[in-house]
């Protein structure tokens, strides 16, 4: 037996308790609507009531003479602010960028849209004054369908973009070659499918308080962000035209993201000019949930037609696609990059397809804009494929499950290119996670019980759903996504800093900051199983530009893998110069020395082991170190990685649908995920359930609708049905585990899983409950009355 | 008319986790605005306009109510315990000791409410079934954890009783 | 989020709120203040006054002294917690379908009635019970039955001065066959379509049948062609499917929306209605 010290209880791979709850339950989380400053203002927003028109005069002056009432302002106030920056522009082709400035100026294209603004000492009265204001509008004609607002004769909403068309965009082989493949192929068959619009709807809407110095000219900032770094760059930057280091932003604690917390929004740069102007005063936006609802950024919203060919036994020969994606009124930050990058490049799936061709217009429309909502892409994408896999068995009278087996990539397939544009998938085993959903679901029994509840003319029938996903995580590489590449404006790497402090006590600070997802105990864990520091002597310091190195922030599930990457790196840095001053203050040389639970010692002599604490304070102390060395245990990463990662599975669902009313009812929900390895079980669980809601909402429940005026008629959470307890169904979860090979803990991504792979096993089951009555697809949110009346069409 | 007629402010009398507060509030602040930016007890939330969210729930004289939808004017002579007064002596409520273990939470932003409803209900239904839980959490939105790990943190203070 | 400012009263008598409504044509009655609050924050609703009816005396509590009556101010959750009401059971298990808890424990039924929302639940509940409400005013205290009170969208006969002190529930359907069926709206839980049912039966048929509608006419309605399919005949799965085709045939105009459409609401009509009779008749 080799020589060892004591190995202390291994922390990653612990089903650990959250080190942040305690605060979250017992009421002294500090959200941003909880901050409390000396004079601090409030802003009341006048929203334009009408989806399209012009601004013909706006009468501040009532709202100026209330009580309470500080200031107002009007659009034409801030032209000296520029419009808010265009982040990620779709790579190869021409975008039709038009951002919003902080408040509209001549002219609204959203009902919503912010065309003045009041500053008063309560919320309530705030509220009064923006009512008081008299706005003028001469009304314009609207349009809100992604494919219409490119049809001649459509409403226009901006002179930059003719047709209102922002980008056209395609990815695959010439649309001749896939035609071709589609004419030569056994079958074929057409799918229509609305991706319908979707509201993000963290429980915490969104907000931003500003604070401006006027001795030192620097702004504090802060901000409901899911990315307050790249929020100061940007406002530094392209809006106010100052150095970054005059901004200083914070993200307190925040309630919940999804995307809709990622990008730059009028009201940061507002708060902060409003500050200024008013010497100084702390001004806070809050958004309530109405006007969350209407200019908060959607998600989703994609119109596609899908032609498949495939061969008599279910091998995909070629997939042609149009999508048309609505983007709202205004280009939001990073929205060019969802239908295109995250959602084109993805089509393939799990699957073999030698003929692929994506086209995508996005349009303008008089709507709220559309940018990431979790998944973010890949979700529609995955939704489109996984139908297409049921129409191809439905055209070849092949089992789903065996048409999914017919067409997907091998494990020694890998790294595989899908030849459409997306960086190889890193590591993989479909089939392996599909048997083992297959076979925890009882799926031969399931179809065996649904057969016989058709041939006995029950009412009640049985649907099952599969859903193969492989979704793409930790986009980063930024040469590929970068300006030249996909588009995207800027780096995507991620940073991270440790400090072993004198006492050994360890801060760790990150570019990546959660909104719910638990870094500060999962990076604990890693950090302290690598250095050998005991858990509870590690904190994970976070979301503030000043205390923190650069970080792109999380979303795209891309925290772990990129951003502890970045920890994971930073942590071996240390080691390094751990393990020679060790040897330094052991008398022996750094090649006979180890490293390992926190101890250097020389080979063979456990015993004599210097502990990393005792190793830190002689760094920090200073009085006797190695020749060239530097004082401190303190090292930085900037970690860009070579590869995106690649997390996939199988989700099956069984629905009982009532073939009188239409009603549906989930009976079972399996998940078998790869998220490859992982650090807190616990976290990742939650992590997939919370996806997996979210995903079944889009499929049964949730649906942004406008009527042809641009009114949201989905306004409210009276209106707008995100799940509730009683509406979701018990998750049993299950696991393989494929290592990543582009990160050393192995990592693939857990965030968006739940979400990418629930609407399509869900949508898939509802069409399977009733494809025997010629039933081939019903479109989303997959509600009573559509499924009664797709029964009815097909009778 | 009677006294009780005509006021631009309303005096109240109200007891927030055991402690007697008397203000004069205008007519129309609502309660959770009271205990919020009156009292500074900011971990009852506002999530919604509409009472859907839950976000807010309190105990008023024992009973879980949404606290965006009673005026604080409502509220005079009553009761009421808030997030910040369920822990008792350092000792965490059996709910939130349970949201802790199960992993009830993740943003955190529903959790106050979500405790507080689900305490509530506990009083009412001490041995509870799953189903019977989803239910009472019917007026209780959370939007991260799919509920799942809610539940079994319920279910974790229910046996502990 | 922020209601409007408004002027606060709370009498502690109700011929003191009579008197502040009959003076004041821009008042509202605050009874549980789960529908006007609502409307409020929103600034859909901006009463000049609100009277708060909260704290007086004598308001609320259960008589089930022949049949029931139920003060106004009685919370849904002290219906549902009630031991009075057994000869009613439709009423407890409706009421549980209202709101969610929190709500429950604010809401009141008097409320539910003068506001006459066209997707409550206890009015369709009302009309299958055949109730009434006694309703006071400057002219004095008089009983509508609940088959007169639902005039309109939100709309009731009650004169602006008229508050609502109980709603009164006969005899007629104690431990009659009844049930509460309903389809709720995924987000706001409120009746897209609810059907209550309420039959009484002598020598084995039909002697009395009347079925509430809710969430799909402008305002609960009673299926009167139902009632007449079923009077006189044997509550079998055939009366039930003849009688539930006729139930959205009186309702007269239907409610429409991004989640159901009228034709979609009419046919939930007829589903809930079989649904619900098939209950009650325990088939």
């Amino acid at each position: 037996m080799v020589a060892s010290v004591d190995a202390p209880e291994k922390m990653v791979g612990k089903a650990i308790k959250r080190r942040e709850d305690p605060r979250l339950i017992t009421g002294a989380g500090q959200f941003i609507d909880d901050l409390r400053m000396p004079g601090m203002l409030h802003i009341g927003l006048v929203r334009s009531p009408l989806a399209h028109a012009k601004i013909k005069s706006i009468d501040l002056s009532p709202a100026l003479s209330m009580p309470g009432v500080v200031a107002a302002f009007t659009g034409e106030d801030f032209l000296d602010l520029n419009p808010l920056p265009a982040a990620w522009q779709a790579g190869g082709v021409t975008n039709h960028a038009v951002t919003p400035r902080v408040l509209a100026v001549n002219e609204v294209h959203l009902a919503g849209d912010p065309v003045a603004v009041v500053i008063a000492e309560d919320q309530y009265l705030a509220r009064d004054a923006a009512e008081a204001v008299i706005v003028e509008y001469e009304e314009l004609p609207v349009v809100v369908d992604a494919k219409k607002a490119a049809e001649a004769g459509a409403p226009q909403l901006h002179e930059e973009a003719p047709n209102n068309i922002v980008l056209e965009w395609s990815c695959g082989k010439d649309a001749e070659v896939v035609d071709k493949a589609l004419a030569d192929a056994d079958v074929t068959a057409g799918l229509h499918i609305i991706n319908q619009r979707l509201i993000p709807t963290p429980m915490e809407p969104r907000g931003s308080v500003a604070r401006y110095d006027p001795g030192t000219g620097d702004y504090t900032l802060w901000i409901t962000s899911q990315a307050p770094h790249v929020m100061r760059l940007l406002i530094a930057a392209f809006v106010l035209g100052i150095p970054e280091q005059k901004i200083r932003t914070i993200s307190p604690d925040i309630g919940g993201g999804f995307g809709a917390k990622i990008f730059c929004y009028y009201d940061m740069p507002l708060t902060m000019a409003i500050s200024k102007k008013l010497d100084g005063r702390p001004i806070k936006f809050f958004e309530d949930r109405v006007e969350n609802y209407v200019s908060t950024t959607h998600g989703r919203d994609h119109i596609s037609d899908v032609e498949v060919g495939a061969t008599n036994d279910g091998k995909i020969t070629a997939l042609k696609v149009k999508t048309w994606a609505n983007i709202g009124a205004y280009f939001s930050t990073i929205a060019a990059g969802i239908p295109t990058t995250l959602y084109g490049r993805m089509i393939a799936g799990c699957y073999k397809i030698p003929n692929i061709r994506v086209d995508v217009t996005a349009t303008y429309t008089n709507t709220a804009m559309v940018d990431a909502y979790r998944g973010a892409g890949r979700p529609e994408a995955a939704y489109l494929i996984e139908r297409v896999c049921d129409a191809v068995a439905a055209a070849t009278g092949i089992d789903p499950a065996e048409v999914r087996r017919q067409n997907f990539i091998q494990p020694e397939d890998f790294p595989y290119d899908t030849g459409i544009g997306m960086l190889p998938y890193d590591s993989g085993d479909y089939e392996r996670a599909l048997d083992k959903a297959l076979d925890l679901a009882g799926y031969t029994d399931l179809r065996a019980e649904q057969k016989r509840r058709i041939e006995a003319g029950e009412q009640k029938l049985l649907g099952i759903g599969l859903s193969s996903y492989v979704e793409v995580c930790g986009v980063a590489p930024s040469k590929w996504i970068g300006l030249g590449g996909e588009g995207w404006g800027a780096g995507l790497w991620e940073s991270a800093n440790i400090r072993v402090q004198l006492t050994g006590k360890t801060v760790v600070t990150t570019g990546s900051l959660p909104h719910g997802q638990g870094h500060e105990t999962t990076f604990a864990q890693l950090v302290s199983d690598k250095l050998g520091i005991p858990y509870d002597d590690i904190q994970i310091k976070h979301s503030d530009s000043l205390g923190t190195p650069f970080g792109f922030g999380s979303y795209g599930s891309r925290s772990l893998t990129v951003g502890g990457t970045a920890i994971y790196k930073t942590t071996d840095k240390v080691i390094d110069k751990v393990k020679k001053l060790g040897a330094h203050m052991l008398e022996a040389s750094e090649a006979d020395v180890e490293f390992e639970h926190g101890k250097v010692f020389v080979k063979g002599s456990p015993d004599a082991a210097k502990s990393i604490q005792e190793i830190a304070a002689a760094a920090h102390v200073a009085y006797d170190l190695p020749e060239g060395m530097e004082p401190f245990l303190d090292e930085t990463t900037y970690y860009d990685p070579p590869n995106c990662t690649f997390p996939f599975g199988t989700h099956v669902c069984v629905v009982e649908i009532d073939n009188d009313s239409g009603e549906v009812d989930i009976v079972k929900y399996l998940a078998v995920d790869d998220v490859g390895n992982v650090i807190n079980p616990l976290i990742v669980g939650g992590q997939l359930h919370g996806g997996i809601a979210q995903g079944l909402a889009q499929a049964l429940y949730e649906g942004a609708y406008y009527d042809d005026d641009g009114q949201l008629l989905t306004g409210s959470l009276s209106d707008y049905a995100i799940p509730k307890a009683s509406q979701v169904p018990w998750y049993d979860l299950d696991s393989t585990v494929t290592p990543s090979p582009v990160n050393p803990m192995g990592a693939k991504g857990a965030g968006e899983a739940g979400t990418i792979a629930s609407t399509p096993a869900v949508g898939n089951a509802v069409v399977d409950a009733v494809k025997h009555l010629g039933v081939n697809n019903i479109q989303m949110p997959m509600t009573p009355e559509r499924i009664w009346t797709a029964i009815n069409e097909a009778r | 008319m009677s006294a009780t007629v005509a006021q631009n402010v309303v005096p109240v009398d109200i007891t927030v986790n055991g402690v007697e507060h008397h203000a004069e509030v205008e007519p129309r602040q609502l309660l959770v605005h009271f205990l919020r930016e009156t009292l500074g007890l900011t971990g009852t939330h506002v999530g919604c306009d509409t009472s859907s969210c839950g976000a807010c729930t309190i105990h008023l004289d024992g009973k879980a109510v949404k606290s965006c939808t009673v005026l604080t004017a409502q509220a005079d002579g009553a009761s009421i315990t808030t997030i910040e007064g369920m822990a008792t002596d350092g000792q965490l409520h059996p709910v939130q000791e349970g949201f802790w273990e199960e992993h009830g939470l993740q943003c955190g932003y529903c959790t106050p409410g979500m405790i507080m409803a689900a305490s509530a209900f506990l009083e009412t239904n001490p041995d509870p079934t799953e189903d019977e839980i989803r239910h009472a959490l019917e007026g209780n939105l959370c939007r991260c954890t799919g509920y799942q790990n809610i539940v079994k943190a319920i279910q974790y203070a229910a046996k502990k009783g | 989020m922020y209601p409007q400012q408004f002027e606060y009263v709370r009498p502690s008598s109700v011929d003191e709120a009579i008197g502040i409504l009959a003076s004041n044509p821009d008042a509202k009655v605050l009874a549980g203040g789960h529908s006007l609050i609502p409307a409020m924050k929103l600034r859909l609703a901006a009463p000049g006054t609100v009277v708060d009816i909260g704290k007086i005396d004598g308001l609320a509590g259960i008589d089930s002294r022949g049949g029931a009556k139920i003060g106004a101010m009685t919370t849904y959750a002290a219906i549902v917690d009630s031991d009075k009401l057994g000869d009613f059971p439709m009423l407890t298990e409706a009421t549980k379908q209202v709101g969610d808890p929190s709500v429950r424990n604010r809401g009141t039924i008097g409320g539910s009635m003068a506001h006459n929302d066209p997707a409550a639940d206890l009015t369709a509940v009302m009309l299958a019970l055949n109730a009434s409400v006694t309703a006071k005013g400057k002219g004095g205290e008089r009983e509508v039955a609940v088959d007169d009170l639902f005039v309109g969208l939100l709309t009731t006969s009650l004169a602006e001065d008229e508050i609502i002190t109980s709603v009164n529930i006969p005899n007629d359907f104690a431990n009659a066959k009844q049930a509460y069926v309903k389809h709720a709206h995924p987000a706001s839980g409120y009746a897209v379509v609810g059907v209550a049912v309420a039959v009484t039966e002598k020598d084995g048929k039909v002697e009395s049948a009347r079925i509430g509608v809710t969430g799909a006419p402008e305002h609960a309605k009673r299926a009167t062609s139902a009632e007449a399919a079923l009077t006189g005949k044997t509550l079998d799965a055939e009366t039930i499917a003849a009688a539930a085709a006729l139930a959205a045939d009186d309702l007269g105009e239907l409610n429409g929306d991004v989640y159901a459409s009228p034709e979609y609401r009419a046919h939930l009509v007829r589903v809930l209605t079989k649904r619900a009779l098939t209950q009650a008749a325990g088939l």
